[in-house]
């Protein structure tokens, strides 16, 4: 049953804090989709044959497309100069407040595939969610993302029950990855102050209500995959905060290499 | 992928009304794979609003090596093409 929506006042934003907590929470989902996709954009040219290379890359580009149109949002509500590529390309490891899961690296097909998945179960439900957001913009992208969001659990779904019911080679090595990325999983539902404070004002869903949903699907779907699942006593976090592994550091040297080397660069 | 992976053929209705059009192949193991192999490799760029996968095996091809006796008796048969008639100035698009 959908709420009807609440319109956010507008002298919401007013308020400095307001509007801080607001950037903050808006880094928070669209780094997300940075990192993931510049992730999945390494893997271009190098995917395991021609078919799910283009699908990864077709993925990676969505991500992309997503962030742009929530950094721009950013740029807007800063009322500065910085730019979405300012906010892409010229900020700190600290200042990234992606989830860890989506920093693993590409250790192989199968990482890529549960990675993936673990994402793609959350970013469907919460589209879904932010669709009531108080705030109108956001109501907007997640309109527009929740199709393509659609077809990545399909496509990460479907390549799961492949890898996981597949031989045993893959299968072995698809619990693996399942095993190693589990312990992140929890980190997409926990908030922030900023997190917070925009789920109390309605801009924010609270994701944590989906939690369980989240996990039924996810072992349902490992479930029809015959992987095992995982039990773990302590779940990783800190990517949220701004505490990265030990991957980050070298994702940002990558991407943010040509805004660095040659700043203000243009195509 | 190996090499035994099966090979499909891929049609693309570009728009309604038109027909389905042979656009390439792909390698997918079963349908479900060619049909989300098939929207990623052909319709990234708006292509495409129907498609069709079929297994490459299930198309019977003309034999190259038949050619002569299939096709090139239709060459000089030029009376076939309706091009001796005089047709009207007003007539446009012919």
């Amino acid at each position: 049953m959908k709420q009807p929506i609440k319109e956010l006042n507008p002298k919401f934003l007013e308020s400095t804090q307001n509007k801080e907590h607001l950037i903050n929470y808006l880094l928070g989902v669209a780094d997300n989709y940075l990192i993931l996709g510049q992730r999945l954009g390494e893997l271009c040219g190098h995917g395991p044959n021609l078919e799910p290379d283009i699908a990864l890359t077709n993925i990676s580009l969505d991500m992309l497309g997503q962030v742009r149109s929530f950094y721009q949002y950013i740029a807007q509500l800063r009322g500065d100069k910085s730019t979405e590529d300012d906010i892409a390309f010229l900020r700190k490891e600290r200042e990234y407040k992606n989830v860890l899961l989506l920093e693993q690296p590409n250790t192989d097909f199968g990482y890529v595939i549960v990675r993936q998945f673990f994402f793609d179960v959350y970013n469907k439900m919460f589209l879904n969610a932010l669709q009531q957001s108080a705030d109108e913009t956001l109501r907007a992208l997640a309109f527009k993302g929740i199709k393509e969001a659609s077809y990545h659990e399909r496509f990460s779904g479907d390549w799961l029950k492949r890898l996981g019911d597949g031989t045993e080679e893959s299968r072995s090595r698809v619990q693996e990855a399942v095993n190693d990325l589990w312990i992140y999983t929890d980190e997409l539902f926990q908030t922030t102050t900023a997190d917070d404070a925009m789920i109390e004002a309605g801009v924010a869903p609270d994701m944590s209500a989906f939690r369980d949903t989240y996990y039924e699907k996810v072992k349902e779907l490992l479930t029809i995959a015959t992987l095992d699942i995982p039990e773990v006593a302590y779940f990783q976090k800190g990517g949220k905060e701004g505490l990265h592994s030990e991957h980050m550091g070298f994702i940002l040297t990558e991407m943010q290499y040509m805004q660095r080397a040659y700043p203000d660069s243009k195509w | 992928m190996s090499q035994e992976t099966p090979l499909w053929e891929v049609f693309i209705r570009s728009k309604n009304g038109l027909e389905h059009r042979h656009c390439g192949s792909l390698h997918a193991e079963d349908a479900e794979m060619a049909m989300n192999n098939a929207r990623d490799v052909y319709t990234r760029r708006n292509e495409g609003v129907s498609i069709w996968v079929v297994e490459s095996t299930n198309i019977t091809a003309s034999s190259p090596e038949s050619s002569g006796e299939l096709f090139e008796p239709a060459t000089d048969k030029v009376y076939r093409h309706p091009t001796f008639y005089e047709l009207p100035d007003e007539l446009k698009h012919m």
